[in-house]
């Protein structure tokens, strides 16, 4: 009796100090991720006109060993990451919702263009971040979800799946293509209400009404842009610029580049004044300080500011 | 003066129990089986078959489950002309917009193309599988699942199913949205005129392009990979993904 009185005790203060351990692991993981920053890199040069972009392999390329398989089990991720990986992805998104062509289209932010450019060092916070930080961004703000480990499988395919498409690709040099080669703001800036309007006529077709998507069963066909299914305050899409040059290059789905810059920005700005879930790092439960903090800097965003007598940033569940 | 209103109301009340009946003469599945009142209107099933699935050798699609909407918008645009078809268009200038409505309705209350989700596909490239799946994109192609939904099962009421349709009626489609281009006279040939499209009621133009810039080679490979895909018999769990 007494000895198991002592177990007891035992048992309980381990699983006390095993709750304490967790507890600082999750503070630890929060701090070290460097998910703070999503800022962008700086703008990667254009494209002369007499060269092409850079050509990624052949699917024909990728070996037929484990390396192979990892490459093709990352593919496989990243077109059905909400499949295949749902314990990660919050909404309804899929890596190559905004990689298109599998993440080898050049400015859809394609995959070869980015991987050789990480550890990125950003002068501005003293941090570097890692590409597997990187893709844990993704999960935590454009699939609103939560980062899988750095060292997990899903990293560990996704990294090697971009690492195989960079082949041949320089280390550390900025390509054409990177990125979304975002339009520069237009002269007389944006309006919300054009972009109402370009949204009803090239955009309602496939992504609906109020930005819901579409999908065929519980499987998303056309992403939702805006809504609890979509992106977050904090994914680099929320900024109007990146999402006018991802719609400016790649949308309409098939004829990209149909769209003049101002209609880019107008229909990306509309897209953009729609509430999406909550920054996850909303500090102190305040959408001014968060706005202070991580929106005011970062690109031209709609997060804590007014639009039609509402501040946005309220979030959606 | 209150004996007179009763008699009145009553008449009223009678009206709205009228009304259906004048609706349920536009019969969906008699129109299906017997054709519209006109009688150039002729019955459905000659064509599309008894059970709305259509006649594959000679390229006469599904209709079965069709989203209703879409069956609507296909017989306005014949009758408009923005789809031009010698069979089809005659047909739908006879049905009286009712009847368009109803044969809709009930085409698309019959079932879907059941394919059951399979595992990931990894296509060859080359392979008819490769367009549907992966795209062309160095030409702008976007895989045809992008739009069509996995596996070809539609999405919506814009974008059809594929599956469960045969390839030669997808190969018509194609072709028609391309039309062909003019070929110069040569020494021993005689010059061909173009051939503008005769299919143009694709919204915001998305497949005009896509079909002018395949191959005649893609669009058959294409066209068989969605004809072969079949039907299944098995049911399956709907809450479970279908993977791309």
């Amino acid at each position: 009796m007494k000895n198991a009185k002592i177990l007891a005790a035992l048992l309980g203060s381990i699983c006390l100090f095993a709750g304490i351990a967790q507890a600082a692991d999750t503070a630890n993981t929060l701090r070290n991720s460097r998910l703070d920053d999503q800022t962008q890199l700086p703008k990667a040069p254009a494209k002369p006109v007499s060269q092409q972009y850079f050509q990624p392999p052949a699917d024909t390329d990728i070996p037929n060993n484990a390396f192979g398989e990892l490459v093709r089990r990352g593919q496989d991720l990243f077109m059905n990451t909400k499949a295949l990986a749902p314990e990660y992805v919050g909404n309804e998104m899929n890596c190559v919702n905004c990689h298109i062509d599998r993440g080898r289209k050049a400015n859809s932010a394609p995959l070869w263009a980015a991987y050789p450019m990480y550890p990125a060092y950003r002068k501005k916070n003293n941090k570097v971040n890692t590409y597997v930080e990187r893709m844990q961004g993704c999960f935590q703000f454009s699939m609103n979800g939560k980062p899988p480990a750095a060292d997990s499988e899903i990293l560990t395919a996704l990294t090697t799946y971009a690492y195989w498409l960079s082949t041949g690709a320089p280390t550390g040099k900025a390509l054409p293509g990177r990125g979304f080669d975002e339009p520069p703001p237009p002269k007389g800036g944006y309006d919300i209400a054009r972009g109402k309007a370009v949204y009803e006529k090239q955009c309602q077709l496939c992504h609906g009404e109020n930005g819901e998507g579409k999908k065929v069963g519980v499987t998303s066909v056309f992403p939702a842009l805006w809504g609890k299914d979509s992106y977050n305050w904090g994914a680099g899409m929320h900024r109007i610029n990146t999402a006018a040059g991802f719609i400016q290059h790649n949308m309409p789905l098939g004829r990209g580049e149909t769209l003049s810059d101002q209609e880019a920005w107008d229909v990306a700005a509309y897209i953009n004044s729609h509430e999406r879930p909550q920054d996850p790092r909303l500090v102190n439960g305040s959408i001014d300080e968060t706005r202070k903090r991580y929106h005011a800097d970062d690109g031209v965003n709609l997060y804590g500011v007014v639009v039609n007598g509402k501040k946005l940033g309220q979030g959606v569940q | 003066m209150r004996k007179l209103i009763t008699p009145l109301l009553s008449g009223l009340l009678l009206l709205p129990a009228l009304l259906p009946l004048s609706a349920q003469a536009v019969d969906g599945s008699d129109i299906m089986q017997k054709g519209g009142a006109n009688p150039a209107a002729m019955p459905c099933i000659t064509c599309h078959g008894t059970d709305g699935k259509g006649m594959a050798a000679a390229g006469f699609p599904r209709l079965a489950g069709l989203p209703e909407a879409y069956i609507a918008k296909q017989l306005a645009d014949f009758k408009a002309g923005r789809r031009e078809n010698a069979v089809m268009q005659p047909i739908a200038q006879s049905l009286t917009p009712e009847e368009v409505a109803a044969v809709a309705k009930a085409y698309a209350e019959l079932p879907k193309v059941n394919i059951k989700p399979g595992p990931v596909e990894r296509p060859q490239p080359g392979s008819g599988a490769w367009i549907a799946l992966r795209g062309a994109w160095e030409r702008n192609i976007p895989e045809c699942t992008l739009c069509h939904g996995p596996a070809g099962v539609g999405v919506g009421d814009t974008f059809p199913p594929l599956a469960g349709q045969s390839a030669l009626y997808i190969e018509n489609q194609l072709k028609a949205w391309r039309g062909t281009k003019a070929v110069a006279a040569t020494r021993k040939t005689k010059a061909v005129a173009a051939v503008p499209p005769s299919r143009r009621n694709d919204p915001n133009g998305l497949m005009a392009h896509i079909a002018v810039d395949l191959s005649e080679a893609e669009i058959k490979a294409v066209s068989d990979y969605f004809a072969g895909l079949g039907e299944s018999k098995e049911a399956f769990d709907e809450s479970q993904h279908r993977l791309r």
